[in-house]
């Protein structure tokens, strides 16, 4: 078995290829935090009153927090007082109105990372909101969503130009009193996406945020939100990397999502945050928190993640289901190598009658990456005739890695049923050899079984992004681009 | 095509074949039978590669070349083929896209252009007539949830698509019906020619009804006893092991382990 798991170790060691650093002029705020940081971002950003007081409220609120021990994961202790909370890349301008004014050194990037942003070499049907570091650089397409009342720009335009929403919808998931990271993001978040789908509208594209860190030193804390009244429909993706560096970074967001009667929300991720190296330094932790509010009748929001990235993950997009026979999902693949941590999971909390769930996890450890599946399904008094599915599935690559499961159930009623199931197995030998004996490389081999792996949640991705998924989890194994 | 010299192996520090010698000529089908542990699958694994099986002694030449020197798909891609005697099942991966991905690989090797999936597909359908094979089959994961006779004709069919040179069947005929040993002994006598060769592993007499073998190697703890022509094939099913190892113990009084077990 020894000369098994070094030709599986051998394949897991992987190059991280978005690790390189943009040279641009950026303007920070000093390190540290205090009431004075958090009134600085909002006077950069130009807030209203409302936003800087909610701002304040969040961060006296979370002094008096402690942060969290529970999750399977261990790190030395943060220095909040280390940290830049603001950077942007020096604008000539007040802010870009076109493409024409961003930087050329940004789009640049972003086209080496795989996002170009001029609209006319997008990927048919795809919208992008680029941030970078603490603001977002560039948004496309706003004017052709906006012929159909779509409103797709960054968190700060948002703010800006629709004030009444922000007031109305910010926190209203999410809270600021939630967690320890919930409570930080409110106070500093920089940036993020908006998007606003009118009633009965089905947005006919995908909409994408893209986020990139790359000052050193600077925690990235940005905030979606995401609105979609009555019957209409969105699919919203999500993609994250940064530089190589020795220091870990802090990404801590807060995703919020909001479904009205008959609205449906697709929300997916791909983050591949960079990792640490091979000796486990350096990588960003990824502490976020993701919710979506099944508010109306019929609501549908639909979460998938394929995680690879980040030294620690610490995340649990969740649903509520308050609206009666409102749908929530959970798709993830969360992979774990070298000295990589994940603890991440979701909660389903039913609250209104005949709602659904279901959990699909599929967990991947290699090297010494250590993977736990935290979930939690609850079922109110109120959610008669409700149903959950969960099931937990757990690859290991090698032996010097984990994978651990933390279901909770709790069901408040008898007219509901949870079920769950789960499995542990390991990257079979056999396998390999089959496919090798048939002429692959031990490469394709272990990519193609963990993708097999996966295919149940990489077929809840829109497809270009699943053939993306693919690739990176492909590289992600690999010592190479296949 | 294939010449076996004094062949030495062993797993887990257990010495398993002692000294084999096998010469396969193009063209050629060899049947090799034995009783259970003599080594029969530990020689098919040895010659695919398997790492676990180290080779202490002797050597291995494919068309001239040091067999041993190559990796698993190095081979594959030269040509060899082991039909598994327990195929594996990889769930999520398609039977049709994980088939040409390794057919593809074989043409990669030898400088022709891959096929893409439209061709394939039809050399596919083409193929699967052959074997009577439902199509279903192709759209399942690889080996998922087949029955024991669908994987072993699973693995014949692969065979078909990959055109072997030297084509080793472990066992394909145990666990197979009546009908589906017809077929798939049908299709492996469909794909013989003059410049392949095809090594059989068997138990059973009625597969060589089909496939007839131009010789029959009978291995007994690591090494070959004995090999004859087609007819040995009846004797053994007549008679049994046992006759064998008299006149082999008596050839080689050294001490020999006990046959517990054998037929
Ligand atoms: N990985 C292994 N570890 C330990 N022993 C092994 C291993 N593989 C094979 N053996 C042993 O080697 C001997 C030969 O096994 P092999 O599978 O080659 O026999 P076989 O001739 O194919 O038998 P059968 O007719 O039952 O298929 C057996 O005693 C078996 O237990
Ligand atoms: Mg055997």
């Amino acid at each position: 078995m020894s000369t098994s798991t070094e030709t599986i170790e051998q394949f897991i060691n992987r190059e991280y290829q978005y690790g390189f650093v943009t040279d641009v002029e950026s303007d920070e705020a000093p390190r540290g935090l205090s009431e004075d940081t958090v009134r600085l971002i909002s006077h950069k950003k130009g807030e209203p009153k409302f936003l800087l007081e909610w701002r304040l409220k969040a961060y006296r609120y979370w002094l008096t927090m402690k942060e969290p021990v529970w999750p399977n994961v261990h790190y030395p202790k943060i220095d909040y007082q280390n940290i830049i909370y603001y950077s942007a890349p020096k604008q000539k301008t007040d802010g870009p109105k076109s493409l024409d004014e961003v930087d050329p050194k940004l789009i640049e990037t972003y086209k080496k990372l795989g996002i170009p942003l001029r609209e006319q070499e997008r990927l048919a049907g795809v919208a992008v909101d680029a941030v970078f570091d603490s603001v977002s650089v560039a948004t496309t397409f706003k004017g052709k969503l906006g012929e159909m009342g779509i409103v797709f720009c960054s968190f700060s335009d948002a703010v800006k130009e629709h004030p009444e929403l922000i007031k109305k919808y910010l926190g209203s998931v999410v809270p600021y009193t939630d967690n320890y990271f919930a409570a930080l993001n409110s106070a500093v978040y920089s940036d993020g996406s908006f998007c606003y789908i009118p009633k009965g509208v089905k947005c006919p594209m995908e909409l994408s945020t893209y986020f990139r860190i790359n000052a050193v030193d600077t925690g990235q804390f940005e905030r979606t939100l995401i609105v979609a009244e009555e019957g209409s429909s969105v699919s919203y993706l999500e993609g994250c990397t940064a530089p190589r560096r020795d220091t870990n970074q802090l990404h801590a967001a807060v995703v919020e999502i909001v479904a009205m009667d008959r609205a449906e929300v697709k929300y997916s991720t791909v983050q591949n945050w960079y990792p640490g190296d091979e000796m486990g330094r350096g990588g960003i932790y990824n502490f976020v928190t993701k919710r979506g509010l099944c508010k109306g009748v019929c609501s549908k929001i639909s979460w998938t993640q394929v995680e690879t990235g980040s030294a620690i993950t610490w995340k649990y997009p969740s649903v509520i289901l308050k609206g009666d026979q409102s749908v929530g999902e959970f798709y993830s693949v969360a992979l774990t190598t070298n000295y990589q941590q994940a603890d991440t999971g979701t909660k389903m909390v039913h609250i209104g009658k005949n709602t659904r769930s279901t959990i699909i996890s599929k967990g991947i450890s290699a090297g010494r990456g250590q993977n736990s599946y935290r979930g939690q399904v609850k079922v109110m008094r109120s959610a008669t005739g409700s149903r959950n599915f969960s099931q937990c599935d757990s690859l290991l690559l090698g032996d010097k890695c984990g994978a651990h499961t933390f279901p909770y159930l709790e069901v408040k009623n008898t007219s509901s049923t949870v079920e769950h199931e789960a499995s542990t197995s390991k990257i079979g030998e056999d396998q390999i050899f089959y496919c090798r004996q048939r002429g692959l490389s031990t490469q394709d081999a272990i990519n193609m079984i963990v993708n097999g792996y996966c295919k149940e949640v990489f077929r809840q991705l829109p497809m270009e992004f699943a053939v993306e998924a693919q690739k990176l989890l492909g590289v992600s194994l690999e010592g190479s681009v296949g | 095509m294939l010449e076996i010299k004094n062949l030495h192996a062993q797993v887990e520090g257990k010495k398993i074949l002692k000294g084999l010698d096998l010469t396969i000529q193009p063209g050629e089908v060899h049947a090799i039978m034995g009783p259970n542990g003599s080594g029969k699958s530990t020689l098919a694994q040895v010659l695919a590669g398997r790492n676990e099986y180290e080779v202490t002694e002797g050597e291995v030449l494919y068309n001239g070349h040091n067999l041993l020197d190559l990796e698993p798909e190095e081979r594959a891609r030269e040509g060899v083929f082991l039909a598994f005697q327990y195929p594996v099942e990889i769930p999520g991966v398609n039977s049709t896209y994980f088939l040409k991905a390794a057919f593809n690989e074989v043409r990669k090797h030898r400088g022709e252009p891959e096929l893409d999936a439209l061709d394939f597909l039809s050399l596919v359908k083409e193929k699967m007539k052959v074997l009577e094979l439902p199509q279903s089959l192709l759209n399942r994961p690889v080996n998922e949830g087949f029955s024991g006779g669908e994987k072993k004709r699973n693995e014949i069919f692969q065979m078909a698509v990959l055109e072997p040179k030297l084509a080793i069947l472990d066992e394909t005929d145990s666990g197979l019906d009546i009908d589906a040993l017809r077929l798939v002994a049908e299709g492996v006598n469909k794909l013989k020619r003059p410049d392949n060769s095809q090594l059989i592993i068997t138990h059973y007499q009625r597969l060589l009804d089909y496939i007839v073998p131009d010789f029959v190697h009978v291995l007994y703890d690591g090494k070959i006893i004995k090999t004859g022509g087609k007819r040995l094939a009846l004797d053994l099913e007549e008679r049994g092991y046992d006759w064998l190892l008299h006149e082999y113990r008596a050839q080689t009084p050294s001490q020999q382990p006990s046959l517990a077990g054998a037929r």
